[in-house]
């Protein structure tokens, strides 16, 4: 019995072994037969990177031969994507070497020692002259040197359903001046027409990051309050903007102007309200990214022709039309090399020839991206690719760029607990913010966090 | 381990080296134990005093934190509520849906015919062989938005029913008690297949009722059984997680984040490995609680 038992688990641990041993990426020497992995996201309706990276694979092929280019798009929602990339840059043996990067997660990663610094590439590439220094310092390091090539930016706002506004006694084109004007219009629609929903906000664990950039912090960064304050060096909370924000949250959740919290609370909301809602006529107000358009595109997943002159665009505006009046925030996704990539020089060149001028501006031109280089950006084709690259680049001018320190994932994640929290029910919008605030002590240690405005 | 000594003599080292030498083909099952069952054993209870995460500092170099986590463990709500559900998990769908419903099925079935008996038996088993990941799902198609069961509850003009949103812990405590009733039954059918005919029949004679002759005679006749499988079941369902993950991910909030959960997510979501191996710590410390409870008052060997 017991014998046959070691000797089967001998045999499968052997044979794990010996897997493990093929599977991994080690190339053989020599420029000839050399295998390049590239990692990125393909998940639902992203499937513009998948298509860029194809075509770029193609190329570099051409140029370089004997080089095979390995794709592996995953395919996860976001929050398993980071899991995942961490956990394959954390092996030699299946570190991908060139690894599609969120800004969000890029110093933390920078941090734990899984990219690396590509300045002495840069340096000798005649194109990074074009980058200008906000997209260069998005992948910036705390040491200074820089680990990513950005793709492109991106900027947020509301899209709105002419049509629906119009039947609700809405003048469009629509522009509001405060939250109250967003809830009010939300309303309206609610009682013009009880079977759509008048306004999606992103608001929960399972849509991770995008939660808290396209929900919480649209609202937050339109407050007296930011979540760090760069000046002291300290994490703001608890503060009134910050429970400002999720009481916004819970007003339009409590009182059914959103979609219901349990199809809010699913991984494929995204999709879901791209994919359909908005195409269906479905959904009214939607508070999103600037890249929602490129679903619905020729080459997109969902084609939808008539979206442009279906759809309107709003600015978000801010609290109560204070400050700029309105507000919008920035990220973005760069192309790093691997720490533990074995093909270094080769990665460095698959990344610049991704991005030079011409796949930068078919990629971010296909992915409803705002261009970061300045020949890309001022290429009139470019301008003139989707009908809202204008709207969407001017709103460079109030847009918001996160703290993207190494901590920010975990403060991300608190802010995620804090939104399902109050939209749920299940915390007041006070005990949901005194949640996050001890949370945000124990990830970010007492003595960097002060109180905001109150 | 020592066969009883037989007197003192020159066989004697003979033979022990005898024996030596017969354990060493163990060697290397041995080896391979250590480093692969036991190595990750000993690497989490490491972590679990480290800061290890999956990004940022604690990825290139964990420091040792010493008891902070553990600290930060009986400090943190999510956890006492982890706590709190992982107990009514365990109570509500192994100690008292299995349990009990497996030994109704198997009491109802004694003494049926034999065609009754395999069909009652294929279709509770045939829940219990499905594999976990497909069990949820099929849960999760049935309680969904758009599940079958809303679509029944339509045709029939009634509301629909939102339990995976609504009531989470319900939800996963029956999915759970369905898919692992099957377990129980099949140990009880055993046990009661044992007691013997004619103590049941002097009973009978006594005077002794259906319920009084269950009460006082068959369950203390059955007790090993009853101790063994409480012990089994609630081991399994202590861990169970891909269930709960698949039909509501823990949420919404963290009203369904038991403890496997809620390591899983702290782990792999939160990216603080050393804190989700802390919480799996205290998984396993309320799992010897537990077994230490069913050895003591129910004494499987008395």
């Amino acid at each position: 019995m017991l014998s046959t038992g070691i000797r089967i688990a001998c045999a499968g641990a052997a044979a794990a072994l010996a897997l493990t041993a093929c599977s991994s990426s080690s190339s053989s020497g020599g420029s000839g037969g050399k295998t390049l992995k590239v990692a990125y996201q393909k998940f639902g309706n992203e499937i513009h990177v998948d298509a860029h990276m194809q075509k770029v694979k193609e190329q570099f092929e051409a140029a370089h031969p004997g080089v095979t280019v390995k794709l592996d798009p995953i395919n996860v929602a976001e929050n398993d994507y980071y899991t995942k990339i961490d956990l394959m840059m954390g092996s030699g043996s299946t570190a991908p070497d060139v690894v599609y990067e969120d800004t969000f997660l890029i110093n933390s990663d920078i941090q734990a020692g899984y990219l690396t610094p590509l300045d002495a590439y840069l340096s000798a590439w005649s194109d990074w002259s074009q980058f200008p220094d906000t997209a260069k310092a998005a992948a910036r390091g705390l040491d200074g040197r820089t680990y990513g090539v950005p793709m492109g930016t991106d900027t947020r706002a509301l899209y709105y359903n002419k049509a629906l506004l119009t039947k609700a006694g809405i003048t469009v084109p629509w522009q509001p001046k405060s939250w109250a004007d967003v809830l009010a219009a939300a309303k309206a629609i609610k009682a013009a027409d009880p079977g759509v929903t008048p306004l999606n906000v992103y608001a929960g664990k399972p849509d991770g990051e995008g939660s808290t950039m396209q929900g919480f912090e649209m609202l937050l960064y339109g407050t007296q309050d930011t979540l760090y304050d760069s000046s002291s060096k300290k994490w703001i909370a608890p503060s009134k903007g910050f429970s400002d924000s999720l009481q916004f949250l819970k007003d339009a959740y409590s009182g059914g102007l959103t979609l219901p919290p349990q199809q809010e609370l699913d991984p494929n909301v995204g999709n879901v309200v791209g994919g359909q809602l908005l195409p269906q006529d479905k959904l009214a107000i939607d508070l999103d990214g600037s890249w929602v358009t490129s679903t619905w595109t020729a080459t997109g997943a969902k084609p939808w022709p008539e979206w442009s002159s279906a759809l309107g665009e709003a600015a978000m505006p801010t609290q109560d039309g204070g400050g700029k009046g309105t507000t919008s925030m920035s990220g973005g996704w760069t192309l790093s090399v691997t720490a533990k990539s074995k093909n270094k020089d080769l990665a460095a060149q698959f990344v610049e020839l991704a991005l030079n001028k011409d796949n930068s501006a078919s990629y971010d031109d296909a992915d409803g991206q705002i261009a970061v280089r300045d020949d890309v950006a001022a290429d009139p084709a470019y301008q003139n690719s989707n009908p809202t690259t204008a709207f969407f680049t001017g709103l460079v001018p109030v847009t918001n760029y996160r703290p993207a320190y190494p901590d920010y994932p975990k403060v991300s994640d608190a802010i995620q607990v804090a939104m399902e929290a109050v939209i749920t029910g299940q915390s007041s919008p006070a005990d949901a913010m005194k949640a996050y605030t001890s949370t945000l002590k124990g990830i970010v240690g007492s003595s960097n966090v002060a109180a905001g405005s109150s | 381990m020592d066969s009883p000594r037989r007197g003192r003599g020159r066989g004697d080292r003979a033979a022990r080296a005898v024996r030596a030498t017969r354990q060493l083909p163990l060697a290397p099952a041995l080896i391979m134990l250590f480093l692969f069952f036991l190595g990750p054993v000993l690497w989490s209870i490491y972590s679990s005093f480290t800061n290890a995460a999956l990004t940022g500092d604690g990825a290139q170099n964990p420091q040792w934190v010493g008891l902070d986590n553990f600290r930060r463990l009986f400090s943190d709500p999510n956890v006492t509520n982890g706590i709190w559900l992982t107990v009514v998990f365990v109570l509500g769908s192994a100690v008292i849906g299995q349990n009990l419903l497996g030994l109704a099925i198997a009491l109802l079935m004694r003494g049926r015919n034999r065609w009754l008996r395999g069909t009652v038996g294929a279709i509770v088993v045939s829940a219990w062989v499905l594999p976990e990941v497909v069990s949820a799902f099929i849960w999760y198609a049935f309680l969904g938005p758009d599940g079958t069961l809303n679509q029944v509850l339509k045709a029939f003009g009634l509301g629909g029913q939102d339990w995976l949103y609504s009531s989470p812990m319900l939800a996963v405590i029956i999915a759970n008690t369905w898919r692992g009733t099957a377990f129980s039954m099949l140990v009880y059918n055993a046990a009661l297949d044992d007691v013997p005919a004619d103590v049941q029949e002097a009973a009978e004679l006594d005077g002794a009722t259906g319920v009084r002759r269950l009460w006082s005679v068959i369950l203390p006749l059955i007790r090993p059984s009853i101790v063994t499988n409480l012990m089994l079941i609630t081991l399994q369902t202590l861990s169970v997680f891909t269930l709960i993950y698949v039909m509501t991910a823990g949420g919404p909030g963290f009203a369904s984040s038991t403890l496997p959960v809620l390591m899983y997510q702290q782990a792999f979501k939160f990216s603080e490995v050393g804190y989700g191996t802390a919480i799996s710590l205290l998984l396993l410390a309320i799992g010897a609680v537990f077994s230490f409870v069913y050895v003591r008052v129910l004494k499987p060997e008395a």
